[in-house]
């Protein structure tokens, strides 16, 4: 009976647009992910925990895109960050990595500079979110996220056509540079 | 429970904070590499917020272009992390103190 209804009611939802469930909840689940995550990042003293930490907040973050109506973002950034660059980081890890790297003090002695930079940026956004509520209203609900990936690429090939053989220039000079930097010298 | 930017923007500049924080104080080049990671990525959750609050699609797009120099970027400074380590032996930034040897 239960099934039945439920059938019913999506059959009645299946011609509109969905609305979302419980964002709040999804929203504080998955920007505490982030955060907890990106603080093991930068508090762990094996590089491949901050690596594997990192994936946490990357993935998190994709989530977050997701809630923001950007499918496409989200994938890129899966699988560009999350499986290409995450995937470098734990290469060049492993061969760089020191028994004797992990017994040393990780952290210099700078933490009055970090303590003194993250204080004055955190005023600052403060300020700047505080002065500038009104300048953020609530987020407005429509947007055509069924063909998202079209227009994203309807962009890129059209108002962004430059900036995007600049970066397809970018990506080659940066494939070219890495391999003449690692390569052996004889 | 309605969400606004704003929220987007706060857990963004906390991002923010947490990579910055990263970079000034570890010693091992890698980490520093990850921090720099996770401030493009607090920039990017910016961009596609503040996309969304103005219904336009530039700020996504504008976050791909990000997400290709994050990529060049890691390329770049993990291979000259590997030419670094192959003459000394060391992956601490701290030590990386010399032009020529």
């Amino acid at each position: 009976m239960s099934m039945a209804v439920a059938l019913l009611a999506a059959e009645a939802g299946a011609g509109q647009t969905m609305t979302p469930v419980a964002t709040g909840f999804f929203f504080y689940l998955l920007s505490a992910l982030a955060i907890i995550s990106a603080i093991l990042v930068i508090t762990r003293r094996n590089p491949v925990h901050c690596a594997l930490s990192l994936i946490v907040t990357l993935l998190s973050l994709a989530s977050l895109f997701l809630m923001l109506y950007a499918p496409f973002v989200a994938g890129v950034q899966i699988m560009v960050y999350a499986g290409g660059i995450m995937v470098l980081f734990l290469f060049v890890i492993m061969l760089v990595n020191l028994e004797r790297a992990l017994k040393e003090e990780q952290f210099n002695k700078q933490w009055l500079a970090g303590v003194a930079v993250a204080l004055g940026l955190g005023a600052l956004f403060f300020v700047v979110y505080r002065n500038g509520q009104n300048l953020f209203p609530g987020t407005p609900l429509e947007l055509p996220e069924a063909q998202n990936t079209q227009q994203i690429g309807l962009g890129l090939y059209q108002n962004y056509l430059l900036p995007f053989e600049i970066a397809s220039l970018l990506l080659l000079v940066a494939i070219v540079g890495a391999v003449v930097m690692a390569k052996k010298r004889s | 429970m309605e969400l606004t930017t704003l929220h987007y923007l706060v857990v963004a500049a906390a991002l923010f904070i947490i990579g910055t924080i990263g970079v000034l104080t570890r010693r091992n080049v890698v980490v520093i590499l990850m921090s720099i990671e996770l401030i493009l990525n607090a920039v990017n959750l910016n961009l596609v917020a503040f996309s969304r609050l103005y219904n336009g699609l530039h700020g996504q797009i504008f976050a791909l272009f990000i997400v290709v120099d994050a990529a060049a970027e890691a390329a770049i400074g993990l291979g000259i992390l590997i030419a670094f380590f192959r003459n000394r032996e060391t992956v601490n930034a701290d030590e990386i103190d010399l032009l020529r040897w």
